[in-house]
C-alpha cells in the first residue's frame, strides 16, 4: 500500500463497558479496521478509561467479558493506546490497574493528538 | 423508599440529582452507577457524606464485572440479585434515576 | 437454530454450523464438524485446531487470518505460519474452517 493511503485513525472511546454496548462495539470495529492498514490509534477518556480496568469477572452479569481482547490488539499490529491522565485521576485509576500496556497523556497532549489525525470515530 | 442509580456518576448527574433530593432511605447503585461506589473516584466524597442519612447499596455482580471488587468504600453495603429483590420489597416504593 | 447429533447428544448450531455453546465442544464433535467439512483431520490439522482454541481462551475472539498465520509461524515455526501451508490442511480458509471445528465463532471481520 502506498503512503499516501494510509490515513491517522483514531477510535475515541468515552463509554465504561457492559452499561452500554459502545466499548464492546468500538473493539469490534478497531479489529475489523486492522486489515485495512491504516494508521490506528485508541484514544480512553472520560468513562472509557474504564475499559482497561484489571481483574474483570462477568460471570455474574451473564455478560461476555471482552477485557482480555484488548490484549490481542498488540497482534493486530494496533500499538498505539492513549490513556488521559485527568480521566483516570478522577476515577482512582494508576497506569498499573490497566491490562495492556499504555501512554498516558495529559488532557492538552491528547487534545494536539486528537488534532493530528485525518479521521475521529467517537464510541 | 428506595432510589435506584445506573449510571456513571462521571457521565451523568444522576447520582447528584438523587443526593440532593433523598433525605432518607435506600439508594442502590447498580450497573455503571458502581464506579461512585469505588474508592479514589472523585465521587467518593459524595458518597462518604451520603452514608450518614442514607443507606447505600452496590449491586455485586456489578462490581465484579468491572473489576473493582476490592475497591468499595467503606459504609457501602455489596448486595447480589436476591438483595436487590430484598430492597425492592422491604421499601414502601422506588424512584428509578433512569 | 439448527442442531447437529454426535454420539447421542444434541448440540445447537448456528445455521452456518457454527457450534453455539463454547463449552459443549469435545473432540468427536470436532471430528463430525471436520467431515461436514470434508476434512480429514490429521495431527497438523490438531495443531492449528488447538491452537486457535488456546488463542480464544486467552483473547476471547477468533483471530483474523492474518493475525493467527503471524502467530502460529511464531509458535510452530515459519514453515507453518505461513497462508499456502494454512490453506492446504483448511481449503475453505484456516480461519473460517479450522475455526469451526474448533467450535470457535465466525472470527471477527471475517468477509
Amino acid at each position: 500500500m502506498s503512503e499516501e493511503s494510509i490515513k491517522k485513525f483514531m477510535f475515541v472511546n468515552r463509554k465504561a463497558p457492559y452499561g452500554t454496548i459502545y466499548a464492546l462495539e468500538a473493539l469490534e470495529v478497531v479489529l475489523i479496521t486492522a486489515a485495512f492498514d491504516q494508521d490506528v490509534s485508541l484514544a480512553f477518556l472520560d468513562d472509557g478509561v474504564y475499559q482497561l480496568k484489571k481483574g474483570q469477572q462477568t460471570k455474574g452479569i451473564e455478560t461476555k467479558n471482552f477485557s482480555p481482547t484488548y490484549r490481542a490488539l498488540e497482534g493486530y499490529d494496533i500499538e498505539k493506546l492513549y490513556v488521559e491522565k485527568e480521566s483516570m485521576e478522577a476515577r482512582g485509576l494508576l497506569e498499573e490497574d490497566l491490562l495492556v500496556d499504555v501512554t498516558v497523556l495529559s488532557r492538552e497532549e491528547m487534545g494536539r493528538l486528537m488534532e493530528e489525525q485525518d479521521v475521529l470515530l467517537s464510541f | 423508599m428506595l432510589h435506584i442509580i445506573n449510571k456513571s456518576p462521571h457521565s451523568d448527574n444522576a447520582l447528584e440529582s438523587c443526593l440532593g433530593v433523598a433525605n432518607s432511605g435506600d439508594i442502590l447503585l447498580i450497573e455503571d452507577a458502581v464506579y461512585a461506589a469505588t474508592k479514589g473516584n472523585a465521587y467518593e466524597g459524595k458518597i462518604r457524606e451520603a452514608v450518614g442519612k442514607l443507606k447505600i447499596y452496590a449491586l455485586l455482580p456489578d462490581i465484579e464485572a468491572r473489576g473493582l471488587a476490592e475497591r468499595v468504600i467503606d459504609g457501602v453495603s455489596t448486595v447480589g440479585y436476591d438483595g436487590f429483590v430484598d430492597l425492592a420489597i422491604a421499601n414502601r416504593n422506588c424512584q428509578s434515576w433512569l | 437454530m439448527s442442531h447437529i447429533e454426535v454420539n447421542g447428544k444434541t448440540y445447537e448450531t448456528d445455521e452456518e454450523g457454527y457450534l453455539v455453546n463454547l463449552g459443549e465442544w469435545n473432540k468427536d464433535v470436532a471430528e463430525y464438524i471436520a467431515q461436514t467439512e470434508n476434512l480429514n483431520m490429521t495431527e497438523q490439522h490438531w495443531e492449528v485446531v488447538d491452537f486457535l482454541r488456546k488463542y480464544y481462551d486467552e483473547f476471547q475472539i477468533a483471530p483474523a487470518v492474518r493475525v493467527l498465520t503471524k502467530a502460529i509461524g511464531k509458535k510452530l515455526g515459519p514453515e507453518k505460519g505461513n497462508s499456502q501451508y494454512l490453506y492446504e490442511l483448511f481449503p475453505y480458509g484456516p480461519a473460517k474452517q479450522a475455526c469451526k471445528v474448533a467450535g470457535l465463532p465466525k472470527p471477527t471481520g471475517c468477509v
